[in-house]
């Protein structure tokens, strides 16, 4: 993980999915009456406005949708860390979690290529999902 | 109906500058002075008000400082630029009602001299944590602007194949524009080599694709028709106004599409509020956060069609003495980053005839913003 930036402050809407990173699962949030998965991860599914939720075991692999390549460093604690890349990646159709691409050279990427998911620690205890290219 | 009930009859501005060396409040007292001042009326006269809900200045140090003594009705818009055109939507909406008479809308920041919104150290100092959508966003380093509407700028050019110099294009044509401007920011004109050499920021966006950070403040003076007819101004209409979301706005960059600007129903609205078409629309101001939200606007506004944004803006199209001008003061890129509300300064003006780059014959200005989570746009014309 980046170095130096603030963590997730989890609250009751999102608490699941943060202590299911700890134990290294990415839990998606899923409508338990209609299936419908949305993100971030919030208190009702704005489909069906059910606020029964499932919290499915989302594996990977993903598909990169869109991404940046950070060269300009937003805060002093990147400034030995640029350039990185954030991509957004597709769970589910439509719907898609942000993370960096580790051990990807910037001129690599491509759309819709695939990425797997890891877990990194991000201290304190805690981890964090991220993705990676497969090896 | 709000079509024609309500006018712009006062612009007022401040000097945009990296170090404006007063408060917000002084800023924000000073545009509504000169504001009033254009309208030809007391700041007294002044019964409404609408903020930028994030702005830090409010109603009841307006009524102490700037002497706004007789309010009786007070709203506010959010979600930054968006809000440049909702708070005139909220302003005609209250007119149109009979809620107020006399509205002034504003907005004050020292965004360069403050909180920048570039530099994440000077609004998150201190912070271990964050909630909401940032915590699914800022751990992995999306901290500013850039690094969020990057990810719009390259699904565009994947879904539609369009170019760096497209957005470079955008660019040329708004520097040239403040080149004109003398309260502009940024008045040395660039070329498209100056764009393209200029620094990554976030891939794909250069130095140059961004928009600049600035002190000031702008105000805006809307009335009844009826009134604006009896004040020095030649009235500017509001012919319609409308406001939107997308779905799934929340964090913005977890949109249904990045390639589409969220602004598709208030498009639809703001034509069908005031009963005409993009074929209508002599002159655009268009939200120019980011040079390709300017793309993405003139296709979401039915100015182009969807996907040939980048083309349209080639060839000096957008340029004042185009076929459809846009952001003839030089926009957020250029003039100043003061939340979209210069761009519906400039409209008037054009409507007026008193831009710097007047355009021959304005009849229709088209004013939108859309920041991907809510957008807002209206429509004014002549009397």
């Amino acid at each position: 993980m980046l170095e130096g930036l603030p963590g997730p402050l989890p609250d009751l809407d999102t608490q699941p999915f943060w202590d299911g990173c700890n134990e290294g699962r990415f839990l998606l949030p899923t409508c338990h009456d209609c299936g419908t998965v949305r993100w971030p991860p919030g208190p009702m599914c704005p489909a069906c406005q059910s606020e029964q939720t499932d919290w499915v075991d989302w594996t990977g692999p993903g598909k990169v949708y869109s991404w940046t390549v950070v060269h300009h460093a937003a805060h002093p604690a990147l400034a030995e860390q640029i350039p990185y890349i954030i991509a957004l990646v597709e769970v589910a159709p439509s719907v898609r979690v942000l993370g960096n691409v580790i051990g990807c050279a910037p001129e690599d990427m491509r759309a819709d290529m695939e990425v797997e998911l890891f877990f990194e620690d991000a201290g304190e205890g805690e981890q964090l999902p991220n993705f990676r290219v497969p090896t | 109906m709000i079509s024609r009930k309500a006018a712009i009859v006062g612009i007022g501005q401040t000097a945009y500058s990296k170090a404006s060396g007063k408060t917000e409040l002084a800023l924000a007292c000073e545009a509504i002075k000169n504001a009033a001042a254009d309208a030809g009326i007391s700041v007294a006269d002044i019964d409404g008000v609408v903020r930028y809900d994030g702005d830090s200045t409010a109603e009841a140090a307006l009524t102490s400082h700037a002497g706004l003594q007789n309010l009786r009705w007070m709203s506010s818009a959010g979600y930054g630029g968006s809000a440049g055109n909702a708070v005139i939507a909220h302003a005609a909406a209250a007119i149109t009602a009979g809620l107020a008479t006399t509205v002034v809308c504003y907005r004050a920041l020292n965004e360069r001299s403050g909180k920048r919104y570039g530099r994440a150290e000077t609004w998150i100092a201190g912070r271990a944590r964050v909630d909401g959508s940032k915590a699914f966003r800022m751990p992995w380093g999306m901290l500013a602007p850039p690094h969020s509407y990057a990810m719009f700028a390259r699904r565009h050019m994947i879904e539609y194949g369009t170019t760096s110099e497209q957005f470079g294009a955008v660019a040329v044509a708004l520097r040239r524009h403040a080149s004109r401007n003398p309260n502009a920011m940024m008045q040395k004109p660039i070329t498209l080599e100056d764009h393209q050499s200029s620094r990554m920021i976030a891939d794909p966006l250069h130095l140059l694709d961004c928009c600049i950070e600035s002190d000031g403040a702008c105000a805006v003076i809307v009335t009844t028709a009826d009134r604006a007819k009896h004040l020095p101004n030649a009235p500017v209409l509001v012919l319609g106004a409308a406001q939107g979301t997308g779905t799934r706005a929340h964090g913005g960059i977890f949109r249904d599409s990045l390639a589409v600007a969220e602004s598709t129903s208030t498009a639809r609205d703001v034509y069908r509020s005031a009963g005409i078409g993009p074929s209508d629309v002599d002159v655009a101001m268009i939200y120019d956060h980011f040079t390709p939200f300017v793309i993405f606007s003139l296709e979401a506004y039915g100015l182009c069609k969807p996907g040939e944004g980048g083309p349209f803006v080639e060839g000096g199209r957008i340029e004042f003495d185009g076929e459809l001008p846009v952001n003839t003061h030089g926009g957020n890129h250029s003039e100043a980053y003061i939340h979209g509300l210069p761009h519906v300064i400039e409209g008037v003006r054009q409507l007026r005839g008193t831009s710097t780059s007047q355009v021959d014959g304005v009849e229709i200005v088209l004013s939108c913003s859309s920041v991907a989570q809510l957008s807002a746009a209206v429509l004014l014309g002549k009397e």
